[in-house]
């Protein structure tokens, strides 16, 4: 057990390997429920989430989600998340764990920023949640709803009710596979779990710790808030623009985004693997590119489906251009890695 | 968890086998299920002299690299390199074909420092 943003949780099960394939190949489950939810509602509530958020809200249908970032005035990360919208003018926020209070405190300070009302409530207290992931996460939901219920689509949301317990499944996850979040009143946490666990045996299903939970993510270069993100990095030099609307007349950080897209970030997150076999890249270990220190690394590991060292981190903006080759100083010792393309890992269909 | 009655163990989880004027060395079946899925371990070169609780080797699991210990002052007389290309020896065969170095005694009295099977034993389960 580790601390992780607040919570005492569990690294692994059993192995970190055994999880992430089991992950790969059937089920894993990953409790979640250190993550936080907030409520946003009223007749501004959409506007003013636009205002505070990178992702374009207006996009959104009822039962859609988007990733999306909540930027300081710099345009640095305060956070990244997963808004969803559950009603006509309501919002759920899926925020990290060790970033409640900040999120909450900044959100608050600027709620009465929107032209209409609106009210923001944290309710991370009231719910717990798993993430459910894998290929065989439909016939284990087939089993647990019925035959004929169909998952939300993709970044999708959907109320069910399984076992008389009121439970919100999205379609999303940090792993690569298909999967869902699921989030369920903390009363029935314990409850969820093991009902999960006992049906879905027959599936292959496990629970997966924060070890598979990070190896698996980062095969998919999904980035981890702390590490790969940080209030004096923006979403642009983490290359991931695809989830900011520059076209939006105004969100926090605007100015400084459209900055750094016009001048070029100086540095950038990139993907890299290990050309041979060595000792796992680890975050803060120095990269190299033709003799010169570039930059470090923010996350790596040994890849469990790639079995070789993996890693993101930033380097300076001249050697971040894919197939550079790359030296990762481990121990005063170089050893040769070179820039992939994201994400690291594709699955074999 | 395994704990051989018939070795001495270090509070950093390494054990310790007496063959003589040296000793052999390894991590303990708690220290390898605690790691999990030994990926690379770096090996320390024959003919080293080490100190008393100097970092001599490392190994590295999915989840994190992790220092290993000398024992007690010596001059290392062999190393495992099977483990370079089969780390997980460590993992499943901790105290027989995962051992990782020998060392030459400079003084078998420092192995009084050493704690025994039952002393480990309640410090692991503590």
């Amino acid at each position: 057990m580790v601390p992780f943003g607040g919570w005492l949780m569990p690294v692994q099960y059993t192995s970190i390997v055994d999880e992430h394939q089991t992950v790969r190949n059937a089920v894993g489950m990953f409790d979640i429920s250190h993550m936080g939810q907030f409520i946003v509602s009223g007749n501004g509530a959409r506007d003013w989430l636009n205002a505070m958020l990178t992702n374009n809200v207006a996009k959104l249908d009822v039962g859609q989600g988007q990733y999306t970032f909540l930027l300081n005035d710099n345009g640095g990360v305060i956070d990244d998340l997963i808004l969803y919208r559950i009603g006509e003018a309501e919002f759920l926020l899926v925020v990290n764990a060790s970033k409640i209070e900040e999120d909450f405190a900044w959100l608050e300070r600027h709620l009465n920023e929107g032209s209409s009302p609106c009210q923001l409530k944290n309710r991370s207290a009231d719910f717990g949640g798993v993430a459910i992931q894998g290929p065989r996460v439909v016939d284990l939901f087939h089993d647990l709803l019925g035959q004929n219920v169909e998952l939300p689509a993709r970044n999708h949301v959907i109320d069910f009710v399984i076992e008389e317990m009121p439970v919100s499944i999205a379609r999303t996850g940090y792993t690569g596979e298909d999967g869902v979040e699921v989030f369920f009143r903390t009363s029935d946490a314990a409850r969820f779990w093991n009902l999960v666990l006992e049906r879905g045996a027959q599936f292959g299903t496990k629970p997966c710790g924060l070890g598979a939970r990070d190896t698996l993510r980062l095969e998919m270069c999904y980035p981890l808030n702390g590490s790969d993100l940080s209030a004096d990095r923006n979403p642009i030099e983490a290359g991931l623009g695809f989830f900011v609307d520059l076209k939006k007349p105004n969100f926090t950080g605007r100015e400084k985004l459209l900055k750094a897209k016009t001048n070029g970030a100086r540095e950038r997150l990139i993907a890299f693997k290990m050309n041979g076999k060595g000792p796992p890249p680890r975050p803060h270990y120095s990269l190299f590119s033709g003799g010169n220190r570039v930059g470090e690394i923010s996350s790596g590991t040994l890849s469990p489906s790639l079995n070789i060292g993996i890693g993101m981190g930033y380097v300076s903006a001249a050697s971040a251009k894919i197939g550079t080759p790359l030296e990762v100083e481990i121990r005063g010792q170089k050893f040769p890695a070179t820039i992939e393309k994201k994400p690291l890992y594709k699955k074999q269909s | 968890m395994n704990v051989p009655e018939d070795l001495l163990y270090t509070k950093s989880h390494e054990w310790i086998r007496r063959e003589g004027e040296n000793i052999r060395v390894g991590i303990t079946d708690h220290a390898q299920a605690e790691l999990t899925d030994v990926v690379f371990v770096e090996l320390p070169k024959v003919g080293a002299s080490v100190e008393a609780k100097a970092p001599v080797a490392v190994v590295e699991s999915v989840k994190a690299a992790s220092d290993i210990y000398a024992p007690v002052k010596g001059t290392v007389v062999e190393a495992n390199n099977a483990l370079t290309n089969n780390p997980a020896l460590i993992n499943s065969d901790p105290f027989g074909e995962g051992w990782l170095f020998a060392l030459k005694l400079d003084n078998a009295d420092d192995l009084k420092n050493l704690q025994s099977a039952a002393a480990y034993k309640d410090q692991i389960e503590a």
